[in-house]
């Protein structure tokens, strides 16, 4: 079975620093992938080299069964490419704008109006591209890179700096996009984002993948404390520490602040059932790990700019 | 193998023999999407490196005719496929295709048209790109043709004190003749008209005196006109002599006027102006569609297209013929205006190849600023400091004439000093195919090695 791209061991180093060093992944035919990391990880070089726009030091790409590098024109219609940066020409209107992108693919204008009017954007068609706001570039953007039915699309961190509506539009359309049956590649550094539409991730940092997986699934293997939170004042601390050590619960952490009462645990039940007991569960929060305590776990806390 | 793309959820994959048959049914009602729609080789039996979706680059010329017109829609969806969540903005049935959209037939030739669609619908509406390709240079060629119009004669301002005999005797033509050459004012004052010829008010002062000595005193500030007022009041005092004699002269002078080859303004303008408009929209043109192009990453994009390096270079350059010889057209119609009175001659008509060939070579110098510069703004500096230096050394805005030899050397060199010399010689001085064949080739040949020069500086990407 062909996946939709095969890489082993890519590699590639500029100057003195090795952007990506050693990187192999496979991403399955209709599968929606994620790549995160911090700024500066090696994502976009990782994606670049697997669009085929970059040459690998070492290191092996296939994708949908071909080497996309060199220059592939076999391949080029079947992928979609979206970059960080917006790439439109000048003074066109977004309707100009993809129609020019379908034609390039030999694509009629019909389409290139119904892609338009799919990413909602139908009525900013005689709007100059570079006049769109963000999220509504981000969309022609990515109308532009699907126009021509790529089978297999790269999403380079569509949803940065958009404001959580567009967001949270732009997720709903990449889901489309998805379920559609298209395998989308996705670089993000928002953790929520990956978790929501990623069927898996793969971290990256210093140009290596650290760990791959189905967002829950790294969640589950970092076995991080569960945080078990209710009204402070129903009921003290030290009683619920009392009651939890009668029962044999185990490690908890509790702690009350005057406004919140918590616990911390690998073992919830039998805090909950005590709380419970106690009829003290006004407020109650129950906080698992997310992807990104999996993420902060694997790149470190430290600030990187 | 077919068996390969099993997994492949895309209804690219159609009938593909993974069970999913159904599948392949398509929803959008095309037919059948297995291998033929998508210009994979009739008869589908292809091995697996015929992938679906295009195996053949969808804008391949010469794909064999049984192409089915509607393509496939890899977007349909997968009946089956989870449904996402309830919050999906209902996936709205994929693009349709349109069934007349010319799809596989001649990508090159439709990227080539588009590209140019781009950039000549970006230049219209850039009023500043149009102001300065187009306008700016043709203020220059007004402004130097009124100004120059009427340069050739020098009219001059003579005062006359009292009365000068030799003036004032004649009447009917000669008076006619005589004020051609100059105006005479009759001033009473000897001091005040002295003052004003210092002062260049005035250009010379006329008077006799007793002994019938005419007295001329001219200023030297403007040589030609004090020489012609002394040749004219010179010949004035020797014809009154010669008719005091009562004799009939001895000799006469007949003058006859030569067709005139001499070189009038707007014939040395309109060449030189027009090299430099199209020397600044060529370089220009060239260099800043490749660094915006490069730094907007759509260099990238469209290289991410099947688009050949050959169909964006083609239309850079078509379009930059094309705004070129609407330059030329404007120039020369405004050049022929009674007004300007350029008249063209002979073969004038190879100022277009010319023009052509320019272009080319202009552009090479675009493309190696382009390949060379990283932004727009170094981009236009660079370019400006090459087409301003060159267009003065070339001769655009002043002969040449008089420069300093090793001047006139670096500017045999420029190809813009071959190219206004030619449509000069062409366009207005009975030039014909001696003149311009051999700067055509030398313009095509610099284009050449700079086109050269280009290839090996050039980068796709910033970084």
């Amino acid at each position: 079975m062909t996946a939709a791209i095969a890489a082993e061991g890519i590699r590639k180093r500029y100057g003195d620093i090795q952007a990506v060093d050693g990187v192999s992944l496979t991403v399955e035919s209709g599968e929606f992938y994620g790549i995160l990391g911090p700024n500066g990880a090696g994502k976009t070089t990782t994606l670049e080299i697997l669009e085929g726009i970059r040459e690998a030091d070492e290191g092996r790409v296939e994708l949908l069964g071909e080497s996309p590098w060199p220059r592939n024109p076999r391949l080029l219609p079947r992928i979609g490419v979206q970059f960080q940066a917006s790439a439109f020409f000048e003074r066109l209107t977004a309707r100009e704008t993809i129609r020019t992108f379908a034609s390039l693919y030999g694509v009629g204008a019909g389409t290139a109006d119904t892609m338009l009017d799919r990413v909602g954007l139908a009525g900013f068609g005689s709007v100059r591209a570079e006049k769109l706001s963000g999220g509504q570039a981000q969309r022609l953007s990515i109308a532009c890179a699907l126009v021509h039915d790529p089978e297999l699309v790269f999403l380079d961190e569509p949803t940065t700096g958009l404001d959580p509506q567009a967001r949270r539009n732009l997720w709903d359309l990449l889901r489309g996009i998805n379920a559609e049956g298209r395998t989308v590649v996705l670089t993000t550094h928002y953790l929520d984002e990956a978790e929501i539409l990623c069927d898996r991730v793969s971290v990256m940092d210093h140009g290596r993948i650290l760990r791959t997986g189905a967002p829950a699934a790294l969640v589950r293997e970092l076995d991080d404390k569960v945080r078990v939170s209710v009204e402070s004042g129903v009921v003290g601390a030290d009683a619920l520490r009392e009651a939890l050590a009668a029962a044999g619960a185990g490690d908890v952490t509790v702690e009350d602040d005057g406004t919140t009462l918590s616990a911390s645990t690998r073992t919830p039940a039998p805090v909950l059932s005590a709380l419970a007991e106690r009829n003290a569960l006004r407020g109650l929060e129950v906080r698992g790990a997310t992807l990104e305590d999996v993420f902060l776990h694997l790149t470190g806390r430290e600030y990187r700019a | 193998m077919t068996d390969d793309r099993t997994g492949v959820r895309g209804p690219a994959d159609g009938a593909a023999p993974d069970g999913t048959a159904p599948d392949g049914a398509a929803p959008d009602g095309t037919a059948p999407d297995g291998a033929a729609p998508d210009g994979t080789a009739p008869g589908g039996d292809t091995p697996d490196g015929a992938a679906p979706g295009g195996a053949v680059p969808r804008g391949a010329a010469g794909l064999p005719a049984a192409r089915t017109p509607a393509a496939t829609a890899p977007g349909a969806p997968v009946p089956g496929a989870p449904a996402p969540d309830g919050r999906t903005a209902a996936p709205t049935p994929p693009a349709p295709r349109d069934p007349h959209a010319p799809r596989a037939s001649r990508g090159g030739v439709s990227a080539f048209g588009s590209l140019s669609k781009v950039m000549v619908v970006a230049f219209l509406r850039d009023r500043s790109a149009l102001f300065f390709v187009v306008l700016f240079p043709l203020m220059f060629l007004v402004l130097f043709g009124t100004l120059f119009k009427s340069a050739s004669s020098p009219h001059a301002k003579v005062a006359q004190v009292g009365p000068v005999a030799v003036v004032d005797s004649l009447k009917g033509p000669a008076r006619d003749d005589l004020d051609k050459v100059f105006t005479v004012t009759r001033m009473p004052d000897e001091a005040e008209a002295l003052r004003k010829v210092r002062k260049g008010d005035l250009d010379a002062l006329i008077e006799q005196d007793g002994s019938g000595t005419v007295v001329l005193r001219f200023s030297a500030a403007d040589q030609v006109r004090a020489g012609a007022v002394q040749g004219v009041v010179n010949a004035l005092v020797q014809q009154a002599n010669q008719d005091a004699s009562g004799r009939p002269p001895a000799y006469r002078l007949r003058s006859a006027q030569v067709e005139d080859e001499s070189i009038k303004a707007i014939q040395f303008f309109t060449p030189g102006l027009l090299g430099w408009a199209i020397a600044t929209g060529a370089v220009f043109s060239a260099a800043l569609t490749l660094v915006s192009w490069r730094k907007k990453r759509l260099l990238r994009r469209l290289r991410l297209a099947p688009v050949s390096a050959g169909a964006i270079v083609a239309s850079r350059v078509g379009v930059s013929l094309l705004t070129g010889l609407v330059q030329t057209a404007i120039f020369i119609s405004v050049a022929t205006l009674p007004f300007f009175g350029l008249r063209l001659t002979g073969h004038w008509w190879l100022a277009v190849p010319l023009v052509v060939c320019g272009i080319i070579a202009f552009m090479s110098i675009g493309l190696v600023v382009g390949a060379v510069a990283k932004t727009e703004e170094a981009a236009n500096g660079m370019a400006q400091s090459i087409v301003l230096p060159m267009s003065f050394l070339s001769g655009s805005f002043f002969s040449m004439d008089d420069a300093p030899s090793w001047l006139k050397g670096i500017s045999e060199v420029l190809p813009l000093r071959h190219l206004v010399t030619s449509v000069q010689s062409v366009l207005t001085r009975g030039g014909g195919f001696g003149d311009a064949l051999p700067t055509m080739g030398g313009l095509l040949l610099f284009a050449a090695v700079l086109t050269g020069i280009a290839w090996r500086l050039f980068s796709w990407e910033d970084a």
